[in-house]
């Protein structure tokens, strides 16, 4: 079980307020992930959980139970670092071996434990080394195994795959993934990449300045962002937002259209313009065009085999259906 | 050290001071070798340039041999003890966030910057004497009888003033490695429920494990030639002649140099032998 529960949770660092008072549940089995700019607090918030740092005010829950008080080791969670934190003197086994060895299990049904967090994440063969003679990957995988044994009420992830690079990033992406559906544990999860948080959460929540700016499905958040600030924060590339003229005639502040949802049209269009920079990614190729609606370039998506060159001009019109509209508040208006 | 050229004008550039410190330490060995073959008593005027091994068989026979080589190793590893166990504390006292830490560690350090004889002579005089020492103060505030440290228990005198010395050393050093641990770490093992003492015993222990062995190879270079605080306080009596102080005495107090060179190439013989050791066990401790 793992139902986390925060109510009113406040962090203060002196007179600096952090995270204002703030309510979330997490319910048992979810996947969530935290997402928001460097700095927003998601940080704060997860080691509030952990209870590596205190609560200024408000109640954590775990399971219905009042955990605020409890020191970390008291409330079931098990945490991975962003620096994997393994102890460098201590081999893989014996690293796995130490949250069982202070929770002084009996050596059989830690062998059996180490065993098969082993099996499950490739690691037989590496137990007797020392982390230092272990990939990036691999240390990662050492983190997630003493989290694993533990069988905690949930995990906790701190940014975990910040330090490895792209190719082995995505590779991680699906094993923690896999984890979360064979274990079924609850899993809170930190990141400042939209991507991340788009293909692993069951629930995503967006935080900026220590503020909840929504809480939803992906999908959720990617069909109706709350706010502008949450419409150019999730979608790779992001959303175009424009002002002006262009969103009058929408009767709203500011009107946002998602690259993939503007068409290359013949004639006519609502924009006619010159194609700037394009990025060509074999499947699909995004250009950058001038309109006065906007200060910085828009983004289009394009098919990957588009004949467009630097220069040419072309027509473009958005999807009626997919303009998000926003007030002069930046809230969104249904 | 890329090419031929940089190499060869490497090595002129270095050759004064190969030079400066090849003659500092080989003319004084290459004397005291000389010597202690020969038999060589100023103060009777004999000198005997060829007397064979008769010094060493005679230094290495002599009971106050054996006995000034066990003064020697329990000083130098009381002082080793006091020094680690209370430098290990003080560097994770220090590493707490408080008020006016600066200060305090620069107050911690300061005992370093004393000159041994002068630290030697304000222990036995402001604190060891029997009649107006501090401690005596305190036993008569107490009611309890003074104790004369120095007659009583000199070696521990001796052993407490150098550990005095040398604490803000290891100190200082350990400290630094304390600071080097990541907090992540220690965060990671207090979620995994390791309580205080679990977390020194096996997060910061094996951390300070390098620097520990770094601080005693210094240190014990530096303690095997204690010569000051003994000179000062017991004059080697009392059981605090260790092996460096014998071989004062043989030279200066029998005016004897045949046998006290004799007395220092042993020492330096077994000086190398300790330093060898530890350098290995250093390497091995450096390499992981």
């Amino acid at each position: 079980m793992g139902r986390i529960t925060l109510d009113k949770v406040q962090k203060k660092f002196r007179d600096v307020e952090v995270i204002p008072p703030l309510d979330l549940t997490v319910e048992d089995g979810e996947f969530v992930v935290f997402v928001g700019p460097s700095g927003c607090g998601k940080s704060t918030l997860l080691r509030l959980i952990a209870g590596l740092e205190d609560v200024s005010g408000g109640e954590i829950r775990i399971d219905g139970k009042p955990a605020t008080d409890l020191p970390p080791a008291k409330r079931g969670l098990a945490m991975v670092f962003q620096s994997y934190a393994l102890y460098p003197h201590m081999s893989v086994r014996k690293n796995i071996a130490f949250p069982m060895k202070m929770a002084g299990m009996d050596q059989a049904e830690q062998d059996r434990r180490i065993a098969k967090a082993a099996e499950a994440l490739n690691l037989t063969d590496y137990l007797d080394r020392r982390p230092g003679q272990l990939s990036g990957g691999q240390r990662q995988r050492v983190a997630i195994g003493r989290a694993i044994v533990r069988e905690p009420a949930a995990f906790l992830f701190d940014e975990p795959l910040s330090n490895l690079d792209a190719a082995l990033r995505v590779g991680m992406r699906m094993e923690i993934s896999e984890l979360h559906s064979t274990l079924k544990t609850t899993m809170i999860y930190v990141t400042h990449d939209q991507v991340e948080a788009m293909t692993m959460a069951d629930k995503i929540v967006v935080l900026r300045a220590g503020n909840i700016e929504q809480v939803g499905s992906p999908l959720e958040l990617y069909r109706a962002p709350r706010n502008t600030f949450v419409a150019g924060f999730i979608g790779s590339p992001k959303m175009n937002l424009m002002h002006g003229a262009a969103a009058a005639r929408h009767d709203a502040t500011t009107i946002g259209i998602r690259p993939e949802h503007l068409d290359v049209v013949e004639t006519g269009g609502t924009f006619t313009c010159k194609v700037g920079v394009s990025e060509h990614l074999g499947s699909d190729t995004f250009f950058h065009v001038h309109i006065p609606e906007m200060d910085e370039p828009m983004t289009v998506r394009a098919g990957g085999e588009v004949g467009l060159r630097h220069g040419d001009t072309i027509h473009l019109e958005p999807q009626a259906d997919k303009i998000h509209r926003f007030d002069a508040r930046g809230l969104r208006i249904a | 050290m890329a090419t031929e050229h940089s190499r060869s004008s490497a090595r002129i550039m270095i050759a004064p001071a190969v030079f400066v410190l090849l003659v500092w330490m080989l003319v004084p060995l290459c004397m005291t070798l000389y010597f202690s073959f020969a038999d060589y008593r100023p103060m009777r005027a004999t000198f005997d340039a060829w007397i064979g091994f008769d010094n060493y068989v005679s230094f290495l026979t002599s009971s106050s041999f054996l006995s000034s080589l066990g003064t020697t190793l329990l000083m130098v590893g009381g002082i080793l003890i006091i020094t680690i166990t209370g430098g290990i504390g003080l560097a994770l006292l220090l590493d707490q966030p408080m008020f006016g830490q600066g200060i305090v560690r620069i107050l911690v350090i300061a005992p370093f910057f004393v000159m041994p004889t002068v630290s030697a002579l304000v222990w036995k005089n402001m604190f060891f004497n029997v009649d107006n020492g501090l401690f005596s103060y305190l036993f008569k505030f107490f009611g309890a009888q003074p104790y004369d440290f120095l007659s009583q228990s000199p070696l521990l005198s001796i052993v407490v003033i150098v550990a005095w010395q040398w604490l803000p050393f290891a100190t200082l050093i350990l400290l630094t490695a304390v600071q080097s641990l990541s907090s992540e770490q220690l965060e990671a093992a207090e979620m995994d429920g390791a309580p205080p003492i679990a977390r020194f015993w096996y997060m910061i222990l094996p951390h300070l494990s390098r620097a520990i062995t770094v601080v005693i190879l210094i240190q014990t270079i530096f303690l095997l030639s204690i010569f000051a605080e003994i000179f000062v306080t017991t004059n080697g009596a009392f059981g605090t002649r260790t092996l460096t102080y014998l071989v004062y005495q043989r030279v200066l107090e029998s005016q004897n140099i045949g046998l006290g060179s004799a007395g220092g190439i042993v020492a330096v013989i077994l000086a190398n032998i300790v330093a060898i050791f530890l350098m290995r066990i250093v390497g091995k401790n450096l390499d992981n």
